[in-house]
């Protein structure tokens, strides 16, 4: 009998879960009229407001953002600030986009903004759980995030869902985009960064063309980005004429990576193209050594270009490459490159920082365009005009680049990329 | 054998049995396509395998840890990742040192003693500070009450160590003397893989002699057959399961430093995913028998290093090391089908169970 009755706890617990868990996503429609308990405008409460010149309030099919006056104009930031080896891009990405911030006098339309940080952990989980606890606050305006594709994958679902404009600075997977199925496309998808199809095939043709490979053996860690990119790449080098003599991987948090070089060294490739993150690519750098593949250069691409790549792959990471984003000549860049490095102590540790900044004016300008002021200094945003806004951007000037968007979120055309190589303990760029 | 066959031919059971001939059935056909075909030469097969014993030893020696307390306190010390992490995070400053006033390249032996020692001293006082504070004032209360603290230890000690040292990677310095390899029988092997393993098999030696041969072990022996009656003869049971635990986690300092030679790089989180594994090779030796986790390490560490190659290679399965985890894990499943005490566990007596 006793059995019975904690069966019977046991499983009212299970199903009481389950329900909670399985709640349909509230429509973007009630929630920010549900969470405004002080409801300044009594118009706003009718469901249907047919006369939107009366209330002032603009009808949005995903819901409105109500800033009230004094009120701050919130963006996310969700980035990866926690991990090692990639927590320098979260750390980097947020500062950058403070500085955005600053530079735009700290506030639009006479509303403070307000950066809201969350950490995305570089993983599905995380960008998961980040996008989670940001769609359930309904006076986030848009989010500038988050970092590695493997989280902006899941949170992209969760944003569209939700009604919730995301410009990634630094997700750089073609799927993202819808490539090469828009199914993978998510409508509040943008980012102000390039695609991996353009990184990929640089990465290919400078492999083949500058440094004479003609066998490259490719290692990625599961992601989809890795993943993605090694496939760009072998595309790319075999359209060229090279081989891929290997294809391998390992897992993200893998330490002993001596029995993947092993195999790799069987094939005896004159490149390893290892398009992963600093602290895999650490191992791999020190383990070559140990297998006798010292003398094969090894090839990174964003991933792989932080000051924590060199600090984990100590004397081995010497002369080893990564593509990346160019560094921008422009002089408003070097404006902010130099606020940075005054405010902060020292360069920028890893890539995308920049495009964080760019992803915080994109946003901003938007929100200029398609912000309506109510009589007593409201501020309504909503959330689909903010997104046709942003897929709307036309020759916005960025620091990197002038941002112009097409119907699959890319936005970023102008952007350059380049090869670096680990020179005296330092990226250097090594392509014009 | 025979009765549990003819007492419970339940569905489960049949179940389970099913999964366990698939996965061998599937195990022998990948290895034998993959001899088959040739794909590796024997001098490859053999790196694989003495990276597996290299590694195999650093698990070996954090698997004593788990056995040597649960044999004593039938609890998992979850706690003991963090042990592990602890003496080669505090190593590191040493080595940094060592490194910086040049004894680690004149007299890098002496240098690397000293560095142990540190370590193991560091790892002793983190576990005597946990059984202190965390384990003993819950020795009567019910077996789940101390997994539970033993979990939140880990994470305590794993985030009191980002909070003192930050999060960045510490990279321990290069030992001029351990660069490169030496080839025996045509087989490449590094001389930082050699000292690995013979400094574990030394350490394993010690601690069996330990065990078996001085009053200390002996106590530790009576204290894990029956606490009662050790206690009923004379035995002071608690200094008894300190005791139990600092050697554990002298052991852990000692695989620390042995897993630093080998992968350099030391985080706050590096002890967690080596103690999960290591906890598994003591449950694949059987926990709570001591040669059996010494067995149960070198057996993961060759599974992970072999496994991938030998099982997958064969069928054409593209990246097989990715699958590495799935192997070993697996592997833990099978063992635990068909010989369900572990390699070299004893039947659990009721008492124990």
């Amino acid at each position: 009998m006793k059995k019975a009755k904690y069966l019977g706890i046991f499983i009212i617990l299970i199903a009481a879960v389950a329900l909670a868990a399985c709640q349909p996503a509230t429509p973007a429609t009630e929630e920010p009229m549900a969470e405004e308990p002080a409801a300044e405008e009594p118009a706003a409460e009718e469901p249907t407001a047919e006369e939107p010149m009366e209330s002032a309030m603009p009808e949005d099919e995903w819901g409105v953002i109500e800033v009230a006056p004094g009120d701050p104009v919130r963006i996310a930031t969700n980035t990866v600030t926690s991990g090692a080896g990639v927590d320098v891009f979260g750390i980097n990405q947020n500062r950058f986009a403070a500085l955005a911030v600053e530079d735009l006098g700290g506030e639009v339309l006479g509303h403070p903004i307000e950066l809201v940080a969350e950490d995305t952990l570089c993983s599905a989980e995380g960008g998961q759980t980040a996008a989670s606890k940001t769609v359930n606050d309904p006076s986030i305006a848009a989010v500038m995030g988050h970092t590695c594709s493997s989280s902006c994958v899941p949170a992209a679902e969760i944003y569209a869902q939700a009604g919730y404009t995301m410009v990634s600075p630094s997700c750089t997977a073609p799927s993202l985009a819808g490539y090469p199925d828009m199914a993978t496309h998510q409508v509040s998808f943008l980012r102000s960064v390039f695609n991996d199809l353009g990184q990929g095939k640089f990465a290919a043709e400078w492999a083949f063309n500058e440094l004479g490979a003609r066998s490259v053996a490719t290692i990625h860690d599961g992601s989809p980005y890795a993943q993605q990119l090694v496939q760009v790449f072998t595309d790319n080098f075999t359209a060229l004429g090279g081989e891929v003599v290997a294809a391998e991987a390992v897992n993200v948090g893998d330490t002993d990576m001596r029995p993947v070089l092993t195999t790799i060294a069987a094939a005896g490739p004159d490149l390893i193209y290892v398009p992963i993150f600093p602290a895999e690519g650490g191992f791999i750098a020190q383990q070559r050594a140990d297998v006798g593949l010292e003398d094969v250069p090894m090839m990174g691409a964003d991933g792989l270009q932080t000051a924590t790549f060199i600090e984990a792959g100590g004397d081995a990471a010497e002369g080893q490459y990564a593509s990346g984003p160019a560094l921008p000549e422009s002089d408003a860049f070097q404006a902010v490159l130099d606020k940075y490095v005054a405010e902060f102590n020292e360069e920028p540790p890893a890539p995308f920082g920049p495009n964080a900044y760019d992803g915080i004016l994109m946003i901003v300008d938007a929100i200029k365009k398609v912000a309506v002021e109510g009589e007593d200094g409201t501020l309504y945003i909503g959330r689909k005009a903010l997104n046709d806004a942003l897929y709307a951007t036309d020759g916005l000037q960025g620091i990197t680049g002038s941002f112009t968007c097409d119907e699959r979120g890319d936005c970023a055309f102008a952007q350059g990329i380049a090869v670096y190589q680990v020179q005296d303990g330092a990226w250097v760029q090594v392509t014009d | 054998m025979r009765q549990r066959l003819a007492g419970q031919l339940a569905f489960t059971n049949f179940v389970v049995w099913g999964i366990g001939a698939a996965v061998l059935v599937f195990v022998i056909v990948g290895s034998i396509a993959t001899i088959s075909k040739g794909i590796y030469p024997p001098d490859v097969w053999a790196s694989f395998i003495i990276f597996g014993l290299a590694q195999g030893s650093v698990y070996a020696l954090i698997a004593l840890g788990y056995t040597l307390v649960y044999g004593v306190l039938f609890m998992i010390n979850f706690a003991h990742g963090e042990v592990f992490m602890g003496g080669m995070y505090i190593a590191f400053y040493v080595a940094r040192a060592f490194e910086e006033s040049g004894l680690l390249d004149a007299n890098p032996f002496l240098a690397l003693l000293i560095i142990t020692i540190v370590a193991m001293v560091s790892s002793m006082v983190i576990a005597f500070l946990v059984e202190r504070i965390a384990y003993r004032p819950l020795r009567r209360a019910p077996r789940l009450i101390p997994l539970i603290t033993a979990i939140g230890a880990s994470f305590f000690l794993q985030n009191a160590f980002r909070g003192l040292f930050g999060p960045s990677t510490k990279v321990y310095p290069d030992v001029d003397i351990l660069k490169g390899n030496w080839v025996l029988f045509g087989v490449r092997i590094l001389k930082t893989q050699v000292l690995v393993i013979v400094a574990a098999v030394v350490i394993m030696i010690g601690l069996y002699l330990l065990v078996q041969y001085t009053k200390v072990g002996r106590a530790m022996r009576a204290v894990a057959e029956d606490k009662d009656a050790a206690a009923l003869m004379g035995i002071n049971v608690d200094r008894v399961i300190v005791i139990t635990f600092v050697v554990g986690a002298a052991m852990a300092g000692a695989a620390g430093v042995l897993y630093a030679l080998l992968f350099k790089q030391v985080t706050h989180t590096v002890g967690f995913i080596p103690g999960l594994k290591a906890f598994t090779a003591a449950v694949l030796g059987g926990i709570g028998n001591i040669p059996g986790a010494m067995v149960g390490g070198l057996f993961l560490g060759i599974f992970e290093s072999v496994g991938p190659a030998l099982f997958f290679a064969g069928l054409n399965i593209p990246a097989p090391n990715q699958l590495k985890d799935v192997i070993a894990f697996t592997m833990l499943v099978m063992v635990l089908i068909f010989r369900p005490t572990g390699i070299l566990g004893e039947a659990l007596s009721e008492k124990k169970a």
